[in-house]
């Protein structure tokens, strides 16, 4: 029988093998930031230890850092204790650290496939969840807890049951106006919230295929939201274009070396999955969630569901919406543009084309968080800040910012953000903020109108 | 790591389904460096008001209710990977979660930190819901060695399923970290003929 791509990178990183069961698996890239990383250090010190491969292990400061004025000492007392402490630890263990102010600072699952540090036929982890992100290369990235950090750190290692693999096939043309955060979200909506629990997935398909690399990253991105441990697509030219002059990747021979290899990574023809599962992408429409969770996704032509469970009631109190209304025509407060679900310079670069001449809604805030410094450089270099200036959005700087409200970017109690992250769960954004998901445009749209929006109401022939 | 082997106590329920960690512990208590005293911010946004007062209904809050064991409602622990949302769980006090399933990133932060994650079918977990909300004094026992959960005074009793490996960590309080580190050699070899092209 043919092998998956998940088992063909899986088996090359066999240490050993366990009980049959599990396998001790050897982790080529570890990313750490501020929030997950600390107590791991704290417990290698405390047994002595270093770190077994310094230079596999990348850190930046993300999560909690201000998107302001960043050239100043952070003003909260803990979040500069933290961000120092990483500072520090990276220095005692010789860590590269990307911190505040360098010029490749940004959120960990942005700056890594954007320098090249994540590679096909890799196994990457981080401390965070969205580390699937990275998956979009063709390598196996998941999250992991302080402690599996704390394993990586100290023997580059960690012990794992293999995960079960489904394979989702998306074919079909998507419509105008819908995007890879529609194609992700619709998926997690069909599948629910915990529907993937236990599985490690491949997206494959020509609506995969026909994806830049940013929209397979944003779809990547969420496998977590149906509970996957991670999402993977194959290589292919455009991952190799992607990937050829990124700075970490290697040249010449090496790089055609490498991307000989890499060829070798796809599914085998007769490969088998535990699960297969197959979605038409031309039925796809722009999504919007009304939950509490990223599964509570609804195409904004349909209304609200109807169900009886208890904690569906509790979410649509929180959101403040009833069953069998629609979302179409809802106020909303904030727009909220960035995480590592969509802050990379193609998202930025959509919602520029869409705003250009127009104008936000009245009172509406609307604030964009580039992903990294390279994309806020960029954005700056293609004059995009100016194009957002003038239609009223702010343009901040790089870090995970009202993605999880960590910093003092929240939004305040009971106002509606729309919101291109990807957890709308309860408190998410600020203690009682209430989130919708959507794309980039979505988003736009809505900052526009004050409302949300069927973005595809609003496009002309000549806008993307 | 803390040591489990078998344990008797009264639980508490939280019968809601999908309890992602940002309700375990919001974000904004994340900031501390050590692992030590998150206990005080476990459902922080489900326990207290906006000022800081208990919510009277919230579980947690209700005197009836107490012990080392939580029951909740499916998918239990789902969202970030932040490893303080089991830190939190285990410095308030609990030692085990029951549920019809966990999310996997959770269930390896508990196991790492003694606590023990079982896993009962949705049936046995209504059945769990309805002893305790009848009987809030409710005595369960979790008994690893065997791989049983029982409702005391009852002929409830149910086996689940652990990772034999786990197991063994959690009774001798070993951790991954431990055993990883005895097998330099073996990495030390993979090492060297590791190479991604
Ligand atoms: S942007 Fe949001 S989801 Fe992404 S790493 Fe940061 S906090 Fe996590």
């Amino acid at each position: 029988m043919g092998k998956s791509m998940f088992d063909k990178v899986w088996d090359a990183h066999v240490v050993k093998s366990l009980d049959g069961k599990r396998d001790v698996i050897y982790i080529d890239r570890h990313y750490i930031h501020e929030v997950t990383s600390p107590q791991a250090f704290s417990a290698l010190k405390q047994r002595g230890l270093r770190i077994r491969c310094p230079d596999r292990t990348i850190a930046t400061a993300d999560h909690n850092v201000p998107t302001v004025n960043q050239h100043l000492p952070i003003a909260e007392p803990l979040s500069r204790h933290q961000v120092a402490t990483l500072t520090e630890n990276c220095a005692d263990f010789g860590v590269e650290l990307f911190g505040l102010g360098h010029s490749k600072q940004g959120i960990v699952h942005v700056i890594g496939p954007e320098l090249g540090l994540s590679l096909p036929g890799m196994t990457i982890v981080c401390g965070d969840s969205h580390t699937s992100t990275h998956g979009a290369l063709g390598n196996i990235a998941f999250g992991i807890g302080t402690s599996q950090v704390e394993q990586v750190f100290a023997t580059q290692c960690l012990i794992l049951q293999r995960p079960k693999t489904m394979r989702i096939t998306i074919d079909g043309k998507l419509q105008r106006g819908v995007s890879a955060k529609d194609i992700i979200l619709h998926i997690i909506a069909e599948l629910t919230t915990g529907g993937a629990t236990g599985y490690f997935v491949e997206y494959a398909g020509q609506a995969i295929r026909s994806l830049t690399m940013e929209g397979r990253m944003t779809v990547c991105n969420m496998s977590i939201e149906m509970g996957a441990r991670g999402g993977m697509i194959a290589p292919d030219d455009k991952t190799y274009t992607y990937l050829r002059d990124k700075e970490y990747v290697p040249r010449e021979e090496a790089f055609d070396r490498a991307v000989d290899y890499w060829n070798t990574l796809c599914t085998d023809r007769n490969a088998r999955f535990d699960k297969d599962i197959y979605f038409d992408a031309s039925v796809i429409e722009p999504m919007v969630t009304f939950g509490t969770n990223p599964g509570m996704g609804i195409p904004i032509s349909h209304p609200i569901p109807t169900s009886g469970h208890d904690h569906f009631r509790k979410s649509l109190d929180y959101m403040g919406f009833r069953p069998g209304e629609k979302l179409e025509g809802k106020k909303i407060q904030h727009i909220f543009i960035g995480s590592c679900t969509n802050s990379r310079i193609e998202d930025l670069r959509i919602v520029a084309s869409f705003v250009k001449g127009k104008r936000k809604f009245r009172d509406i805030k609307a604030f964009i968080v580039p992903g990294s410094k390279n994309v806020e450089e960029q954005a700056r270099k293609e004059g995009l800040h100016e194009i957002f200036d003038s239609a009223g959005f702010e343009f901040r700087q790089p870090g995970c910012s009202a993605c999880l409200g960590m910093n003092e970017d929240k939004i305040p109690r009971g106002e509606y953000c729309m919101s291109t992250s990807n957890r709308n769960f309860e408190g998410r954004q600020g203690q009682g903020a209430r989130t919708i998901l959507a794309s980039p445009l979505m988003a736009a749209a809505a900052a526009i109108t004050g409302e949300i929006t069927d973005v595809r109401k609003m496009m002309n022939h000549e806008e993307i | 790591m803390k040591k489990f082997d078998i344990l008797t106590s009264t639980a508490v329920p939280i019968p809601i389904e999908h309890v992602d960690t940002d309700q375990i512990i919001p974000a904004r208590y994340l900031k501390n460096v050590s692992r030590e005293g998150f206990g005080k911010y476990l459902f922080y946004d489900w326990r207290y008001d906006q000022n800081d007062e208990p919510v009277r209904d919230f579980v947690l809050n209700n005197a009836i209710y107490r012990g080392e064991i939580l029951i909740a409602g499916k998918n239990f622990g789902c969202g970030s990977s932040r490893e303080h949302a089991a830190w939190a769980l285990a410095d308030y006090g609990f030692r085990v979660v029951v549920s019809s399933y966990f999310a996997d990133i959770f269930r390896g932060n508990a196991l790492n930190n003694g606590i023990l994650p079982v896993q009962v079918s949705e049936q046995d977990l209504q059945v769990l819901f309805s002893y305790i909300e009848q009987v809030p004094s409710t005595r369960l026992t979790v008994d690893l060695p065997d791989q049983q959960i029982k409702v005391e005074g009852t002929s409830w009793i149910r086996d689940f399923e652990i990772d034999l490996y786990k197991k063994q960590c959690l009774l001798n309080g070993y951790d991954d970290v431990d055993f990883l580190l005895s097998l330099d050699n073996e990495i030390t070899s993979f090492e060297e003929n590791h190479s991604l092209f």
